[in-house]
């Protein structure tokens, strides 16, 4: 909670107001909230993001089968793919398979004709089929998010975002402060006041998730494919089981990236989208003002 | 206020707002792509620092092995003088290696096996993302070469091939350091014995640190150059003329 002063003696019978000071702000104050770093960086990824996910797909396109261990071609079993009949689309993940006859494997062209291809033309770059440009794409936008995360860690460190902000502390771990935050969030009560202003667990954990397990692993897997890197860089095999197996990791955490996405855009949404927006862009807040207590 | 120009300049510089038109519209957009295609000299740059000039690449053991080593490509080359030379077990097959040499060579099979021979197990990348470990034994190209007496003017070698695409013969080239890599051998063996047409007999080149597309099946004449825009599209290999890939890839 914000600092509530009571007020000296002299002024009869005023509510108690909580009242601001340049280290409490309370609800309903313009405050500073996101670093000039962070924002470059947050925008910076939302568009390298999508355009690896989407150029990824393409890539992915080309040989829709995933497999497990150091190599896997045709002939060996796949554990993921899409596939096709002559009129269904299908996608198989170990035994079961389910029909995606209309979106994967089977789907409508703009022109009208029906291609086979696994992921359709709304979800990829270039829309219509080509290898050699999606991997144009990918792997000019990998050094964007390989630098650009790389910049963002060493700033982060230096200005001590990282130490101040995510640093999970080991009360936060507590089952019963996680379990707290889980309830607040199912019934969308957000923290107010000089709290808004700090995270909670389970954004440290998301946030942490992504920062120092998710993009990482995306991008050392997405070396482990290259021979030529690998060929320095051998452990890399070793760390993730195999160059398909790493193939395979690099396409779980993609979507665990989309899954990351999809919840971020969910609570920016719940939690006052113009407000979350303008504090990614200029970096200013409004704090939330606090409830009254029942 | 916006004009399309403008607005697909606002697109590439400041990357916000990418819808899928524009997406397509910055992909086929000359300069945009020029862009992106820059990329390809940091992979360059970048994958010569960390491999070094010779790192190799892994090599595995037999039980790592494909059960099947996926065949790709052209199976069987149409020309009608390969095909007299595969029906007679390539006996009269000469590897002819010229161009900016000393000495151009033409070598028979029996030559190439006298060669400094180098056997390996490794993976074979596919730039569709499927890979396959399979055995390769021939003489390394690196002493090849010498042997030739390569001018210090070249920068390329280049792989002629017996096969071609719709009239387009196929062709790929690789630099000096991945031509002088230990590794980058030109098979005649495969799997513990005589490479198989399917597989690129009677000589494939296997450039190990490269993608599949750049190790040429049906070797039949290496030639070292200085440029590559100068011959066939000038992009430098069958695939790179013909559908953009990247000549320098390694990923």
């Amino acid at each position: 909670m914000s600092t509530v002063l009571d007020p000296p003696s002299a002024e009869p019978a005023a509510e108690p107001a909580p009242v601001a000071d340049a280290d409490h702000p309370i609800g309903g104050d313009l405050v500073k909230r996101h670093r000039l770093s962070t924002r470059l960086w947050h925008w910076t990824n939302a568009v390298t993001l999508l355009v690896m996910l989407m150029s990824g797909l393409m890539i992915f396109n080309a040989h829709p089968r995933l497999y497990w261990g150091s190599y896997g071609a045709n002939p060996d079993r796949a554990w993921l793919e899409v596939t096709s009949t002559t009129t269904k689309g299908y996608l198989r993940v170990g035994p079961v398979q389910l029909e995606t006859t209309g979106v994967m494997g089977y789907w409508k062209a703009p022109d009208g004709s029906i291609q086979r291809r696994a992921f359709p033309h709304w979800a990829t770059i270039p829309s219509s089929y080509s290898l050699a440009d999606a991997r144009i794409w990918h792997l000019a936008f990998a050094w964007l998010l390989s630098l650009g995360l790389l910049a963002y860690s060493i700033v982060s460190l230096v200005n001590r975002h990282f130490q101040k902000d995510l640093r999970i502390r080991a009360a936060e771990m507590a089952p019963r402060n996680i379990w707290h935050d889980i309830k607040e969030h199912a019934r969308l009560r957000f923290p107010t006041g000089e709290a808004a202003l700090r995270y909670n667990i389970l954004q440290k954990l998301a946030y942490a998730s992504v920062l120092f397990f998710l993009l990482p692993l995306v991008i050392l897997t997405g070396m482990t494919m290259s021979p030529a890197l690998v060929s320095g860089l051998s452990p890399l095999l070793d760390l993730f089981g195999g160059r398909q197996s790493a193939r395979s990791l690099h396409f779980l955490a993609a979507f665990g990236l989309v899954a990351f996405f999809l919840v971020h855009i969910a609570m920016v949404v719940l939690a006052g989208p113009y407000n979350e927006v303008r504090s990614m862009i200029t970096g200013r807040f409004r704090l939330p003002r606090e409830r009254a207590e029942p | 206020m916006f004009d399309r120009r403008g607005l697909l300049r606002g697109l590439a510089l400041g990357g916000g707002g990418l819808t899928l038109a524009g997406c397509d519209k910055l992909n086929s957009q000359p300069q945009f792509r020029r862009f992106l295609e820059g990329a390809e000299k940091l992979h360059y740059g970048a994958q010569r620092v960390v491999g070094g000039e010779n790192a190799l690449v892994r090599e595995y053991s037999r039980l790592d092995m494909s059960p099947v080593f996926r065949v790709n490509g052209n199976s069987m080359p149409a020309s009608p003088a390969y095909q007299a030379l595969a029906a007679n077990a390539f006996a009269d097959f000469r590897l002819v290696i010229d161009g900016l040499v000393a000495k151009p060579l033409q070598l028979s099979l029996r030559q190439l096996a006298q060669a400094p021979q180098r056997s390996q197990i490794t993976m074979h990348n596919c730039v569709e993302g499927w890979s396959a470990i399979g055995e390769w034994k021939g003489p390394q190209l690196g002493p090849l070469l010498r042997a030739a007496g390569l001018s210090s003017r070249a920068k390329y070698i280049v792989f002629h091939c017996a096969d071609d695409s719709g009239g387009n013969p196929y062709y790929e080239s690789i630099d000096l350091n991945d031509a002088f890599h230990p590794q980058t051998i030109l098979a005649t063996h495969m799997n513990g014995g005589v490479l198989g047409i399917p597989h690129g007999a009677p000589v494939r080149l296997r450039v190990e640190r490269q993608l599949g597309y750049k190790h040429a099946k049906f070797v039949m004449r290496i030639e070292a150059r200085d440029r590559l825009d100068n011959l066939y599209l000038g992009k430098g290999g069958f695939w790179e003329d013909r559908a953009d890939y990247a000549w320098y890839a390694g990923i």
